[in-house]
């Protein structure tokens, strides 16, 4: 398909620009297969370069024959577009909210981006599962690497490689992964170096209404076990939607069955739910009413930050049962793909300093999120703004962002990254010119051919120049185990992403650097 | 001391809010002036020290299995829960606190036993180190517009305002006086802040005694006078800071406010500020929230909402933008009032007065600013704060929330202020220990007539000696030219932790950036200090300089900011209301980060419940404190 049939109008001129407090720019408005371009054609003017896949809605308004676009970014960014002429506004208009619903990965902008600087390491190469592995081995001999998942065949969401305890053959795999949701068997996500300690995720186990166990799934969780030692299983959800799952042919661990361990719920919201407090929340921050009673009440409506709270209370839960309590940890919610990850991610962070570097960062969203099998495609398909009949999409990585900011904003010293780098992470899920976060799992982007056929994101961001502004200047490496407060009273809303407001507050990153 | 009836009482316990079991066991002890819990473990000691005067309520709640529980609220938003083993001794503590919480009599306030070893020229100095007068001059007065008067040196024409004022140079002794006869309690029109570059004044008065038909020429004149001080506008604003419908009652009762057809030239205007009561009620409320013990973020935020309290923290920064943005932007004068003029006038005009001038962004700049609108101009600080056994019903946050207000403009802009968080929540306690003269009494004359000067300390130099403690080290002074223009939408006000969860450390970030900035600020001063002796040194040895004992040119110092009055230009709107941020490269030190202080983060803090059986989902919350109080006296 040609992007040209889909360009009605190219290039008007004398277009002007709102965006909120910042000078309005008049200019020339062009778009291309992949971008909106707005350039006064002076030189030191920005210049405005919009990814079309960053657009999650459009509005369109006319007094007399000047037209206005409204464009509602995923970024939750708005911008304001004043075209002279009907028509050309209807043109642009179709033509954006063609380019920006467009269904093919294979037509996405990082199958067209060239990078115009020279790839020195590449991120597709940075972080492989036998890396890791090596790590691991140098701690314990109580894991191998299986193959088991070699072709996706036993489950799809899953790498290829996988750490599974060393007594467990490849057949027993098999016979856990039938009895998991999307064959998601529990798998290793982290081992604490300090007690030999480990945490797992996995999906729900299918026991169904009539209770199906599975000795194989028994054996391979029992088998991360120390002799006499009991475990803890955290169900990120409620004791009553596990129940209700179970009518789907999902559940729960039977204590019966898994007599070593101690279930615990959690109540983290599904993924929809999450989504819906997304866009509660932007609509709170956008009511013009300037009533504070008003804007405590969405805030508190959008149950935004009870899930902030929720997800770190359950990550601090996790992170306590294997450092405190000296236990070993499974972590699922339903399919092990939303929930389970922020947990697991999070207690990460909490547990081990490696994670707090840039480096331990990437890495850590590389194993937990990517390799892992969270479909970000799918996740960050529309945003707040969008029109669209709402598919899977949530703010699940959002949330894990704002989290790790939270514990970031209680251990300002103690992370090598500073704000910049969760908000840039933030914008690149949703819309970027390299193909990281394109595709659901490893076997989808194996089949894109995305590490031939696009630029790592990890290959721009681990440039000195780039990292640069990335930096916190006051990291100073720290090796204990990081506890944060989840009083309500200690967090506070992440304002930079709902940045359709102005920032009164001055770099502060900036400002401490200096000193 | 004979209010005190025991003054040991051993084996008592300090329950901890979040974990019973890591309470403390020690002892407590009851001082003239303290209340003093010592917790003896192995070998470390931690003295919890409250001056009486912080006490705000002592309750005895109902007898338990473990003891007789007594819980102690201090103004500065402590909460103590103690654990007596005998009820004897309870009731005896009990009841010393109640008469030591509450003193009847001035002379009983801890400021007139507290010497903090000064000879009394010292304390002379003390208490003129900060004058109004001053402040006076560097606005520019006298000048051809306004004038100092004193008229009001014997408190005659009003008993609650300073012995100078600063009226308009074309206001008759006849206008001055027939004006405070026609506002109530004589709080005639006078000059609070003159804004030099655009000639537009704010003013400062009580509601007019119009009642539903009254007017008063000379109060019309005054007005007229205090427009024609400003030849840059026409006209002049009054604000009146109460919601409407407050006013309006008033003017059943003789009071209220101006009616437009009377005086020329004005635009009246209401601002909605509620009154003391609703504000008392608010934060009662808030401290509600504050206190619950393991809230869901729902009930948090619900009940954030329902106290109201950042709705008027709100409705007083709205005012004061409204106030600067009339001066510095249309160049008007604007008069502003409430019903008496002492609360949420002074609220509003001080915090017009920060916005406008860099001054009162530093140390001594917002002493002088509590100074002149909240001490001198008469907020009734000893009915406020409740430092007498008195009439509740006279106790309000007043200026809590204009400390909050400067607090909440310090996170809008992180770089303006010259002091902390630390300086704002050290003047609050001050205001409610009682502890130096500057907080007694409920204005100027009755403070004469108490003799403080002469009997007590003041606060300020006490303040500036400790000033290391309450500086901002992102402090720029390449930023005091602008007028400030927060954000007043909603989301922009945030709960402030530090004041009203001060004591619950566990809930405060773990690792602060501010102390860290400081250490480093510290030792980037050592290191310059180490250079230029070593630099000395070398040029001695290469005998550049005779003379080893010799006077050296050491670098000036950085942080000790000029007292000079900042000529504050005010920018230009550009639709941003951010001040134009210069990168002052010359105040930038080199390679700062390299020497962060080793300090690691102490964890422990979070500690979760497993303790639950099987099958029942555990309830899991994380402790966010290890209770440190503490004190020093």
């Amino acid at each position: 398909m040609e992007f040209a049939e889909l360009i009605k109008t190219p290039r008007v001129d004398g277009v002007v620009l709102h965006r909120p407090f910042m000078p309005t720019v008049e200019g020339t408005l062009c778009l291309t297969g992949h971008h909106l371009i707005l350039s006064s054609r002076q030189d030191n003017t920005e210049e405005l370069w919009l990814l079309h896949a960053n657009i999650d809605s459009i509005e369109k308004r006319f007094v007399g024959s000047l037209g206005t676009i409204i464009v509602k970014c995923k970024d939750l960014r708005v911008i304001q577009l004043d075209i002279p002429g009907m028509e050309e506004c209807l043109n642009i208009a179709s033509s954006i909210e063609a380019l920006s619903t467009l269904d093919s990965v294979s037509l996405m902008y990082p199958f067209f981006y060239r990078p115009l600087f020279e790839v020195i390491e590449d991120g597709w190469q940075l972080f492989v599962p036998e890396e890791a592995f090596k790590d691991l081995e140098s701690m314990t001999d109580e894991w191998r690497l299986s193959e088991v998942n070699k072709d996706f065949s036993v489950c799809p969401s899953y790498p290829s490689l996988l750490t599974v305890p060393k007594d467990i053959d490849d057949e027993s795999l098999c016979k856990a992964a039938s009895f998991r949701h999307g064959g998601r068997f529990p798998v290793l996500s982290y081992y604490h170096k300090k007690n030999g300690m480990v945490m797992m995720r996995a999906a729900q186990p299918l026991t169904g209404t009539n209770g199906r166990r599975c000795k194989e799934d028994e054996k391979l969780i029992n088998a991360t076990l120390c002799a006499g030692k009991r475990g803890y299983i955290i169900d990120t959800r409620t004791i009553a939607v596990a129940q209700q799952a179970k009518a789907r042919g999902g559940g729960f661990e039977q204590e019966a069955n898994y007599a070593q361990w101690r279930r615990i719920h959690k109540a983290i919201e599904r993924s929809n739910v999450l989504q819906e407090g997304l866009i509660k929340l932007v609509e709170a921050c956008n009511d013009q009413s300037h009533s504070m009673d008003r804007w405590l009440s969405k805030l508190e409506a959008s149950n935004w930050q009870s899930n902030v709270k929720e997800i770190l209370t359950t990550a601090c839960l996790a992170a306590q049962c294997i450092d405190r309590e000296g236990a070993s940890v499974l972590v699922h919610g339903t399919e092990g793909t939303d929930s389970t990850l922020q947990v697991t991610s999070l207690a990460q962070i909490i547990l081990d300093p490696a994670c707090r570097t840039i480096r331990g960062f990437e890495a850590l969203i590389e194993r937990e999120w990517l390799q892992a099998g969270h479909p970000f495609q799918q996740r960050c398909a529309q945003s707040a703004y969008s029109n669209g009949k709402p598919r899977s999409e949530a703010p699940v990585f959002l949330l894990f962002l704002d989290c790790v900011w939270q514990i970031l904003r209680q251990f300002p010293c103690s992370f090598q990254f500073n704000e910049n780098f969760l908000i840039m992470l933030f914008e690149h899920a949703y819309a970027s010119q390299f193909g990281t976060f394109l595709g659901n799992s490893v076997a989808e982007r194996l089949k894109l051919l995305l590490s031939q056929k696009t630029v790592s994101l990890w290959s721009w961001v681990n440039r000195p120049q780039e990292l640069e502004r990335f930096l916190n200047p006051l990291y100073e490496p720290n090796n204990l185990v990081i506890w944060p407060s989840v009083a309500p009273q200690s967090l506070l809303l992440w304002e930079v992403p709902l940045q359709m407001h102005e920032m009164p507050k001055e770099h502060m990153d900036c400002e401490i650097s200096m000193c | 001391m004979e209010h005190i009836i025991t003054p040991k009482v051993e084996y008592v316990k300090l329950l901890n809010k979040y974990a019973e079991k890591k309470s403390a066991l020690g002892t407590l002890y009851l001082t003239a002036t303290h209340l003093i819990y010592v917790e003896q473990t192995n070998n470390a000691r931690t003295e919890t020290w409250v001056l009486h005067h912080h006490i705000v309520s002592v309750e005895k709640l109902p007898l338990t299995a473990s003891g007789c529980p007594l819980l102690i609220r201090c103004k500065t938003f402590q909460l103590l829960h103690l654990l007596f083993q005998r009820e004897r001794d309870c009731q005896d503590v009990y009841q010393s606190l109640l008469r030591l919480s509450q003193p009847v009599k001035e002379e009983e306030l801890y400021a007139f036993l507290y010497n903090p070893h000064q000879n009394e020229e010292d304390r002379r100095q003390g208490w003129e180190f900060i004058s109004v007068a001053n402040d006076f001059s560097r606005m520019g007065l006298s000048n051809d517009y306004w004038e100092i008067s004193h008229l009001n040196k014997n408190y005659e024409i009003c008993s609650t305002y300073p012995s100078i004022l600063g009226v308009p140079k074309n206001a008759s002794v006849a206008v001055v006086t027939g004006s405070a006869k026609f506002r109530s309690r004589g709080r005639l029109p006078v000059l609070s802040y003159y804004h030099k570059d655009t000639k537009a004044a704010i003013c400062r008065c009580s509601q007019p005694l119009s009642g539903l038909t009254s007017r008063c020429v000379e109060d019309e004149q005054m007005l007229q006078a205090i427009s024609q001080a400003n030849p840059n506008c026409p006209f002049i604003y009054v604000v009146d800071t109460r919601p409407k419908l407050n006013a309006m009652a008033n003017r059943a009762a003789g009071k209220g406010y101006e009616n437009e057809d009377n005086y020329s030239n004005i635009r009246f205007q209401f601002q909605g500020i509620e009154n003391i009561h609703i504000m008392r009620n608010s934060l009662q409320k808030l401290l509600e929230v504050c206190s619950v013990k393991s809230p869901s973020m729902s009930d948090y935020l619900t009940g954030l909402e329902n106290s109201g309290w950042l709705r008027h923290i709100k409705s007083v920064m709205d005012a004061g933008v409204f106030l600067a943005k009339a001066v510095c932007e249309e160049r008007a004068s604007v008069l502003v009032h409430c019903s008496d003029g002492w609360d949420r006038t002074a609220q509003v005009c001080s915090l017009a007065c920060i916005l406008l001038d860099p001054y009162y962004r530093t140390i001594k700049g917002l002493m002088v600013l509590i100074e002149k609108e909240w001490i001198s101009f008469g907020h009734k600080f000893s009915h406020r704060c409740g430092h007498l056994d008195t009439d509740p019903k006279e106790v309000s946050p007043v200026f809590t929330q204009f400390l909050e207000c400067v607090w909440q403009l310090s996170e809008q802009f992180p770089c303006v202020f010259e002091f902390n968080e630390h300086y704002l929540i050290e003047i609050h306690n001050q205001v409610y220990a009682c502890q130096y003269g500057n907080f007694i009494g409920n204005c100027q004359k009755e403070r004469l007539d108490m003799r403080l000067h002469e009997k007590t300390f003041s606060l300020w130099p006490h303040l500036l000696k400790n000033q290391h403690l309450y500086r901002n080290p992102l402090y720029r002074r390449s930023l005091e030219s602008t007028v400030l223009r927060p954000s007043t939408l909603p989301l922009h006000f945030k709960f402030w932790c530090g004041m009203y969860n001060h004591y619950d450390r566990g809930m405060h970030p773990k690792q602060s950036v501010l102390d860290q900035l400081l250490s480093l600020t510290q030792k980037q001063e050592e290191g310059e200090r180490t250079m230029t002796e070593l630099q000395r040194q070398l040029a001695v040895a290469d005998g550049v300089l005779p003379d080893p004992s010799g006077p050296i040119n050491t670098p000036t110092e950085q942080d000790s900011p000029s007292e000079k009055t900042p000529t504050a230009p005010f920018v230009q709107s550009n639709g941003s209301c951010l001040p134009l941020v210069n990168g002052d490269a010359e105040e930038a030190g080199p390679g700062a980060e390299k020497c962060i202080d080793k300090e690691g983060a102490e964890p422990g803090a979070t500690e979760h419940d497993l303790t639950s059986s099987e099958d029942k989902p555990v309830s899991v919350e994380t402790e966010h404190s290890k209770e440190e109080v503490q004190e020093s006296s």
